[in-house]
């Protein structure tokens, strides 16, 4: 195998860490100076190589300490998994989407042999190797939903599309920017999305959920999303809140470089064939400030975004409390130069 | 949209109105699978014109070995129709977009009734393939005026959930006895003549179904109709619209950018605002309320056509 893993927790001592590799390949969400809710949608996959736009789905040197961290999730809380009956269909289909694509675009990783419904399928860096009939979900030892995104970074939402709407009828949330799949399962789109401050009254919501209904197969999309985090956690979830929630007071003006960390969920969106459903993955990429500073550009546009943004929005986003700290902290790499648009780094 | 470049792989007459038309990949690669009830947009180029027409599949969904499609000639189309049947033979080669699906079979329902009329079969025939792989509990009615009309037969399989119902026979379809005794959780999917939806919305509305339980696809090829002109109100360029063409296809033939999808007026894609009205919208969609057609401020030009002096669009 090519690819190093990391040996590294997302909990307890918090040994994540990003090698010098993996910072130039963030996603850093902002092209420019400012920061306002937009229907950033572009084209997935496609992308400069080496990012994490390249491929379907991005496997990085955090894969198999994810995969360690979401089975502990699950073993404390079996809800963060959940699919209701008419989606079983809608899972197979996104087991095929994932396991054709991992084949193909790491071959030295995933390999998958079909002979009709007979299914082989070798994942080498967890050590899983799999025969099992395709659509034929007593051959699993769990659902395909399931099955598949133990083994694939990033939360998963399978949304079902009926009456000009769509529903939140499954998913694998586990790395949640503090949002809850056992509370928004079933809902539709308005439903789930009602807590975000502005966005319904920009018309942000009828204008995506008019774009995401008319995705076709074939055609696959993916936006950046982002918010902060204190140390790096991929559970923050609302069911654990008393766990990190108290973390956001432990920022101090000496650690904020090490332990507030910039989360950037890259969401894409496929059409699956068979149920005609909508898969919506979710994949966290966590980077610290220290690391973010490491590239002036980074460095300068983060600290003009953070201090200038919306007020409701530090509040939504979750670090209003530690606005003040972080901003002085960033300071220090804003000499006022112009930045460079896009969002790669200079250097 | 993505475009697949596929080969007439056969084509068969199933009555004489109606040819079954399969298509593959000259590579013999596998085509992308698709859901019951689905659809694909077949272009049909002449001279400097490119025709485009949405057909139901009607092969096996899970099949990526080809696509099948029954078109049903209509002289007085705009010629879309006449075209398939004329035009294209076997070896041919042929561009269509990748499969769509607005009319979905909804498998949350505990039972699937499945009614269809006349050509409006097809949709039906790849959703029966999907409800039995999936082993879901279903009905289908198909009716028609005649035995020899009812290309649908030869496509059925024989099993007591079909029931075929031929008018001229004096088996005319009785949607109250179908409707009516349902078990809770029943879905009916209606596809055919616009009669047979509103009727099974009445029937479906008297016995106090749900009408999230209630589906239709009455999606069909643009009407041919006088010739009018358009004005594309960013360039001030005027578009002139044919007899046998529909408004999207003249606003596509001027190099007008315009999204599409369905070109059956079912989907909303090509949803477009009008800035200027001097005369009558010829409304022939599905997608607009009756108080936005009374309007005269939106229009959708895949199907809808216009009687008048002037007619801007918001382009």
């Amino acid at each position: 195998m090519t690819m190093q893993f990391n040996d590294e927790t997302f909990r307890g001592d918090y040994t994540y860490h990003n090698s010098p590799e993996a910072i130039r390949r963030f996603p850093f969400p902002f092209d420019q100076d400012t920061y306002m809710y937009s229907v950033n949608i572009e084209q997935h996959p496609g992308g400069p190589q080496g990012t994490p736009f390249e491929k379907m789905f991005d496997v990085d040197e955090h894969y198999v300490a994810e995969m360690k961290d979401r089975e502990i999730t699950l073993a404390e809380d079996p809800l963060r998994c959940q699919s209701l009956p008419h989606m079983e269909l809608a899972g197979w289909d996104l087991l095929e989407l994932i396991m054709v694509s991992k084949a193909r675009d790491y071959p030295d990783l995933f390999t998958l042999h079909r002979d009709g419904n007979d299914w082989h399928w070798v994942n080498k860096p967890l050590g899983i190797e799999k025969n099992f009939t395709f659509l034929d979900a007593t051959t699993l030892p769990c659902g395909p939903m399931e099955y598949i995104t133990r083994q694939t970074q990033g939360d998963f939402a399978l949304l079902h599309e009926r009456d000009n709407n769509l529903w939140m009828d499954a998913g694998m949330i586990t790395s949640q920017a503090d949002w809850s799949l056992d509370f928004d399962v079933g809902m539709n789109f308005f439903e789930w999305h009602a807590p975000v401050p502005k966005a319904r009254k920009m018309g942000v919501f009828d204008k995506a959920l008019k774009f995401l209904l008319a995705v076709d197969q074939g055609q696959h999309y993916r936006r950046l999303n982002w918010t902060m985090t204190v140390n790096p956690r991929l559970d923050t979830s609302p069911e654990n809140y008393h766990k990190w929630g108290p973390e956001k007071r432990t920022v101090t003006p000496e650690n904020v470089g090490q332990k507030q960390f910039l989360r950037v969920e890259l969401q894409t969106f496929f059409r699956l064939p068979r149920s005609n459903a909508l898969a919506f993955p979710i994949r966290c990429y966590l980077m610290n400030l220290e690391d973010i500073a490491s590239k002036p550009k980074w460095g300068r546009r983060l600290h003009r975004v953070l201090r200038d943004i919306d007020p409701a929005l530090a509040e939504y986003k979750g670090f209003a409390v530690n606005q003040k700290i972080i901003v002085d902290y960033l300071s220090q790499f804003d000499d006022g130069a112009p930045t460079t648009p896009g969002i790669f780094p200079d250097v | 949209m993505k475009k697949l470049c596929l080969k007439v792989a056969a084509v068969e007459q199933l009555s004489p109105l109606v040819k079954r038309f399969r298509f593959e990949d000259p590579t013999g690669a596998s085509l992308p699978v698709f859901s019951g009830g689905a659809h694909l947009t077949v272009e049909m180029p002449e001279g400097d014109m490119i025709r485009r027409n949405s057909y139901s599949l009607i092969s096996d969904p899970y099949d990526g070995s080809g696509y099948e499609i029954a078109v049903r000639r209509e002289d007085k189309g705009r010629g879309g129709s006449l075209y398939m049947h004329t035009k294209v033979a076997e070896g041919d080669e042929i561009t269509v977009s990748v499969p769509s699906n607005l009319f979905q079979l909804d498998l949350r329902a505990r039972k699937h009734v499945l009614i269809g009329g006349g050509i409006g079969i097809t949709p039906f025939l790849s959703q029966l393939r999907q409800l039995d792989m999936e082993q879901k509990p279903y009905e289908l009615h198909y009716a028609a005026r005649s035995r020899e009309e009812a290309a649908g037969i030869r496509l059925l399989p024989q099993a007591a959930h079909i029931h075929v119902h031929i008018s001229e026979e004096g088996a005319r379809m009785d949607l109250g006895a179908i409707l009516d005794g349902q078990p809770l959780g029943t879905h009916v999917y209606t596809c055919g003549p616009d009669g047979l939806i509103s009727a099974v919305a009445d029937q479906t509305a008297r016995l106090g179904w749900p009408k999230t339980s209630v589906h239709s696809e009455a999606f069909t090829a643009p009407p041919p109709g006088e010739p009018f002109d358009v004005v594309v109100k960013s360039s001030g360029k005027t578009v002139h619209v044919k007899a046998d063409q529909s408004l999207l296809e003249a606003l596509e033939a001027a190099k007008v950018e315009i999204d599409y999808s369905c070109r059956g007026g079912a989907c909303g894609r090509c949803h477009t605002k009008v800035t200027a009205c001097d005369g009558r919208i010829l409304h022939n969609d599905h997608w607009l309320s009756d108080d936005e057609r009374a309007a005269q401020q939106d229009i959708m030009p895949c199907m809808s056509r216009f009687k008048g002096t002037r007619l801007e669009l918001d382009l």
